[in-house]
């Protein structure tokens, strides 16, 4: 079971973990409403981190969910204890945008943030959100 | 190396396919809820504790699915190839079985359907394939219908790290549906060992045994040819379940096509076309390069425009076309054609030198005045 603070980001993440039933199902309906399917992974966990890296391209042709399930699978295979999101982009004209993004694989422990504050002239203090995990270097974070 | 997907939700478990699955494995713990009795039964052995004697309602699947349907198409769409039309009833009626066995809880692995279709040029390997995909998809074998027609071009990269993301994007496309590799031979080369196409060759075998459920592969190509892919190839022959082979048509059956082909253009013979075209037909079956239905289908293009041609000369001429005009092909039309050259050459000498250009261009000039 997974431990420690639960980020949520991206749409079902107050939800229990989807099942691999339900992840297909999410991918069929962007599939069936003609999004493509892209899959990225990441190991920074800060929520303004918007740039994750992308495994493989963005699928475009899929007809069956069955293509993307094989996608986030090999990457769990690569990346077992790293985020992974299933980000499904709806490309018409006037859109463009992703339009559904959830998250399909996380650390088993995500030990959560430490809050730093900055003190500052007048008193004033400067609030940052650092995650534990990135205080090692890119790469030995989550080793367990 | 546990993750947040825990490993109890990756590999599946049996109780997932009845919907009895909850997504969360806590959740039956949590809320107390009681197992139902369904998944009491997964847990023995069915082929044991189902009475022998349950009844199953095999008539109201068979009414309610297509097959009868699909079957009737087949036998409507194509001539002859009652081998291959028998294979796929046979399929059909396996699927059938199999649902109903599934209906009373007899699990069964879904039958492995990946095809090698070898015949000569023209046999109609192209054709069923591509009809493939809507027949195992109405006999609700795999979930969409779509058939990805995939070449060594599509499959086999230029260089060293480009030919598994070409292959996987080509296998990931047909996900769902029916992968077709025409000419499959061509994508492994025997002689040149350091051709990428055993990386293609590689990945097809792991997807055709590991990914049944998800894809369906046929594989096409002339016979000899196919032959020896499978014997330089061993691991894919005995993965592929079904061979099935095209064989040549008769002149019968190819006049069949040929009606067929001029009815879907809407066009149509009249009655001495049709015994010029099988007249035709019986000279072009001998005849080097005979390629079956694909010859058939060129003889008539060619004869289409020289309707066309025959037509344009009659406006010319002050004719006032009717729809008729525009739908019969007639004999002339035909007879024109280069086969006919032959024989006359061999086998007459009596003046008529039986050039179809000239006949049609005298037949023409009989119905105006304006032919140049």
């Amino acid at each position: 079971m997974p431990t420690g603070l639960k980020i949520t980001q991206g749409t079902f993440s107050y939800l229990p973990d989807l099942s691999e039933d339900e992840i297909r199902a999410q991918i069929q309906y962007g599939i069936d409403n003609g999004w493509a399917v892209a899959i990225e992974y990441t190991d920074d966990p800060h929520p303004r981190n918007s740039y994750w890296d992308m495994w493989g391209m963005p699928m475009f042709d899929l007809e069956d969910a069955a293509g993307g399930m094989h996608e986030v699978t090999r990457c769990r295979e690569a990346f077992p204890n790293q985020y992974i999101k299933v980000s499904l982009y709806n490309p018409k004209l006037t859109k463009q945008t992703i339009a559904l993004q959830f998250i399909v694989n996380r650390p088993n422990h995500e030990p959560g943030f430490r809050l730093v504050r900055q003190e500052g002239a007048d008193r004033t203090i400067r609030y940052t959100m650092e995650p534990y995990a990135a205080s090692q270097p890119h790469g030995d974070r989550y080793a367990d | 190396m546990a993750q947040g997907i825990t490993p109890e939700k990756l590999i599946s478990p049996p109780s997932q396919g009845t919907g009895m699955y909850k997504g969360d494995s806590n959740f039956d713990d949590r809320f107390g809820a009681a197992k139902s009795p369904e998944e009491f039964q997964e847990l023995k052995d069915p082929l044991r504790e189902i009475p022998d004697d349950l009844e199953v309602d095999a008539q109201k699947l068979f009414t309610e699915s297509k097959v009868k349907d699909v079957l009737h198409r087949l036998d409507s769409d194509l001539v002859a190839l009652e081998n291959v039309k028998e294979r796929i009833s046979e399929i059909a009626h396996l699927l059938l079985i199999d649902r109903l066995r599934r209906s009373i809880g007899l699990e069964a692995e879904p039958p492995t359907l990946h095809m090698s279709f070898t015949g000569n040029p023209g046999t109609g390997k192209t054709t069923v394939a591509s009809k493939m995909g809507q027949i195992l998809w109405k006999l609700g074998y795999i979930r969409k219908g779509h058939v990805v027609t995939a070449s060594r071009d599509d499959l086999v990269g230029q260089y060293v790290g480009h030919t598994a993301p070409k292959t996987r994007e080509v296998i990931k496309r047909a996900m769902g549906g029916v992968l077709f590799i025409d000419e499959a031979y061509n994508i492994y080369r025997l002689d040149n060992e350091r051709d990428y196409g055993q990386e293609t060759v590689e990945m097809l075998l792991e997807v055709m045994e590991n990914d049944r459920q998800d894809l369906v592969v046929v594989m096409a190509g002339y016979r000899d040819k196919m032959d020896r892919f499978f014997s330089d190839v061993p691991g894919i022959s005995s993965r592929i379940a079904h061979h099935v082979d095209f064989p040549d048509y008769n002149a019968e059956e190819l006049l069949d096509i040929g009606r067929m082909m001029l009815d879907a253009q809407r066009y149509r013979f009249d009655a001495d076309a049709e015994k010029a075209f099988k007249d035709y037909i019986n000279l072009r079956l001998n005849r080097p390069h005979f390629a079956n239905g694909r010859s058939v289908r060129n003889a008539l293009d060619r004869a289409r425009m020289r309707q066309a041609i025959r037509l344009f000369d009659a406006a010319e001429g002050g004719r006032t076309l009717t729809k008729k005009d525009l739908v019969t092909i007639q004999a002339e039309d035909i007879l024109a054609s280069r086969v006919f050259d032959d024989l006359h050459q061999t086998s007459t000498s009596d003046g008529n030198s039986g050039n179809g250009q000239a006949k049609t261009g005298a037949k023409a000039k009989s119905g105006s005045k304006s032919k140049k």
